[in-house]
């Protein structure tokens, strides 16, 4: 008996109890669907976080508190003066501390994001004012309280004047609007750039701030060959200026953007492997489904078996017949899983904002685990069909 | 040289401790082109000595040769390759697949025949259907058919392949008397035809359209004759 005979073979049986077979391979369905969704929304995770630390700047090194210990953190602004003044692979560099702030002013308050920085801070974010200037050195060193905000502040508290000159208060501080940013738009995982305050580093820490310690210190190295050189200096220079000695460990952590990007996409990835897997649990419970009615269905059918050898079919003929019915079945609940699959994603994409990634090579291998499902769970069942004495299964009711 | 030879057959079963002597020395031979009836009381031995001429079932001990070739030591592909292309099955229950239709139960022995009888399998089945007399049912699947019409569809798939002997096992069994005259008159035809057939039966009547009639009891041939084939059913 040919390949061809067998699948048409198998359809014709699947077609005969039609409910039974769409109840079986729901369970497939269900399963290929939520293993390919669920990977889907991992791998466009990890796409958006990638995205969104590529744009956070270009050459990007940062130092950071060494990791998982904020208490032992010992940068402060001098440090960061010290890189920018003494870093030879250092194009810009700037101390950033920041906080949650309400600012009121014009025609009422708005929560946002309060970011002290240094006037090198706009060159590494390749950002630009729209309007106005950015705050100086001096501003800087006098402590200046002068303010630059973001599009979506200025639209939200000042709608149709120009902020550029008008006062307003961050956490009771009274501060002058020198500039409107340049809009940015949304980022990669679609937070607003532009809900955004930025003030001088040393008025932030002076007088927004109990402590005196940056969150990080943000370089941009002179260009992408030295990020390595920059890198190696930064540490230096930062190991000079907290005294360590030879022996002792960097208290502080220093990342170029391959290292950010990797750290932030190892976790996606890790949710995308936890995912998957509780979604392949139930393409495994799916494939005990199909077990269950290839048993009953090699019972129900014994007599039927029994012709078959009756008239010349060999043992693998039978085997071979419910394996590929088992096949069959799973492979094309595979298939409708695939198939809903591609539409939750665009759902998910189009209703929700997610970004959901089904690479083609996942599909194939999906459609290629359904298909192995259906060989593991129905070889017993086959194996069970084939081993039946013939003149037992001619007898069977 | 017989179609069938039977040597010193013997076919036991353990059940537990006790051995079940089913056929306890069995000496046939069967030329072609015979009519065999085999007898018994149920118990007699007369399944089990199907079921082995039929290579469902391997003796104990004993040789048997079918068509010129020794069965003895075939694999269970070997048997299946023997009952597919030398015997034919007629069940007492017709055994024919439900819901597929007359012309496909047909064709399914030389579906599994692997040495190219498969070619035109659909013109052979319908010349078969056409030899029993239903060439005008070759679409109608087993349910649509009559008692007496299932059973010629499993006369025409057990003719379909050629083979050396055709087995029937009460083939009427199922049917009344009008449809068992019928189907004893087509079986004669076909022997008539030079096909050989063992037939299984318990009835005296249907027995009577053989023309040689072998008695068992308790695994052994205890009666042998040739009879003028009557028909008296």
């Amino acid at each position: 008996m040919n390949a061809s005979t067998l699948v048409r073979l198998s359809l014709r049986s699947i077609l005969r109890n039609r409910m039974r077979s769409l109840l079986t391979s729901l369970g497939i369905i269900i399963g290929v669907c939520s293993v390919i969704v669920m990977v889907a929304i991992g791998e466009g995770s990890q796409v958006s976080i990638r995205e969104n630390i590529a744009s956070m700047g270009t050459n990007l090194i940062m130092v950071t508190p060494p990791r998982g210990q904020n208490a032992a953190n010992r940068l402060v602004i001098e440090d960061a003066e010290k890189v920018r003044r003494e870093g030879v692979y250092v194009g810009a560099a700037s101390g950033v501390v920041r906080s949650a702030a309400t600012v009121v002013g014009g025609i009422g308050n708005w929560q946002t994001t309060v970011y002290g920085v240094e006037p090198d801070y706009l060159r590494i974010k390749e950002w630009n004012t729209g309007e106005g200037d950015f705050f100086t050195e001096r501003d800087v060193a006098v402590r200046a309280k002068k303010a630059v905000i973001g599009a979506t502040v200025a639209k939200q508290l000042f709608p149709d004047d120009n902020p550029i000159g008008k006062q307003f208060r961050i956490a009771k501080t009274p501060f002058e609007i020198t500039g409107v940013l340049e809009a940015k738009g949304s980022n990669a995982m679609g937070s607003d750039q532009d809900d955004i305050v930025m003030v001088p580093l040393s008025t932030a820490i002076g007088r927004l701030r109990r402590s005196k310690y940056l969150q990080s210190i943000e370089i941009s190295a002179v260009s992408e060959e030295r990020m390595d050189e920059a890198q190696s200096e930064i540490e230096a220079i930062l190991r000079e200026a907290h005294r360590l000695g030879p022996e002792a460990d960097n208290d502080f952590n220093v990342m170029n953007q391959a290292q950010i990007i990797e750290m932030a996409s190892s976790i996606a990835k890790t949710l995308t492997v936890l995912l998957g897997a509780i979604a392949g649990v139930s393409l495994f419970v799916g494939g005990i489904g199909i077990m269950n009615i290839m048993l009953v269905s090699v019972t129900e059918r014994t007599r039927e078996i029994g012709i078959r050898l009756s008239v010349g079919a060999r043992r693998r003929d039978i085997l071979r017949q419910f394996l590929t019915e088992s096949v069959v079945l799973s492979l094309s609940g595979g298939l409708i899983g695939i198939i809903l699959a591609l539409a939750f994603a665009a759902l998910l994409e189009s209703a929700l904002g997610l970004r959901a990634i089904v690479s083609p090579l996942f599909i194939l291998v999906s459609a290629g685990f359904a298909a192995a499902v259906g060989i593991f769970f129905g070889y017993y069942p086959a194996h069970k069909a084939s081993a039946m004495n013939p003149i037992d299964a001619l007898r069977a009711d | 040289m017989p179609v069938i030879e039977l040597r010193g057959i013997k076919r036991h079963y353990s059940l537990g401790e006790v051995t079940v002597r089913a056929l306890d020395g069995v000496d046939v031979d069967i030329e072609k082109t015979e009519f065999v009836a085999i007898m018994g009381a149920s118990g007699s031995g007369k399944s089990t000595l199907m079921n082995l001429i039929g290579c469902l079932d391997v003796p104990t001990e004993g040789s048997y040769i079918l068509d010129g070739l020794d069965t003895s030591g075939a694999t269970d592909d070997g048997l299946a390759e023997i009952r597919n292309k030398k015997i034919g099955f007629v069940f007492q229950g017709f055994n024919l697949l439900q819901k597929t239709t007359a012309l496909e139960n047909v064709e399914l022995p030389l579906l599994y025949d692997r040495g190219g009888g498969g070619r035109d399998a659909a013109k052979k089945a319908k010349a078969a259907l056409e030899r029993v007399g239903l060439g005008d049912r070759l679409h109608h699947i087993p349910n649509q058919l009559s008692g007496g019409q299932q059973q010629r569809v499993a006369i025409a798939r057990a003719l379909v392949t050629r083979p050396a002997i055709i087995i029937a096992d009460e083939p009427t069994g199922n049917l009344d008397t009008e449809m068992s005259r019928g189907i004893m008159t087509l079986f004669r035809e076909l022997n008539e035809s030079g096909i050989t057939i063992v037939m299984v039966t318990h009835e005296e009547d249907i027995a009577a359209w053989a023309k040689r009639k072998i008695i068992l009891r308790d695994g052994l041939i205890i009666r042998e004759l040739r009879q003028d084939a009557g028909g008296a059913a």
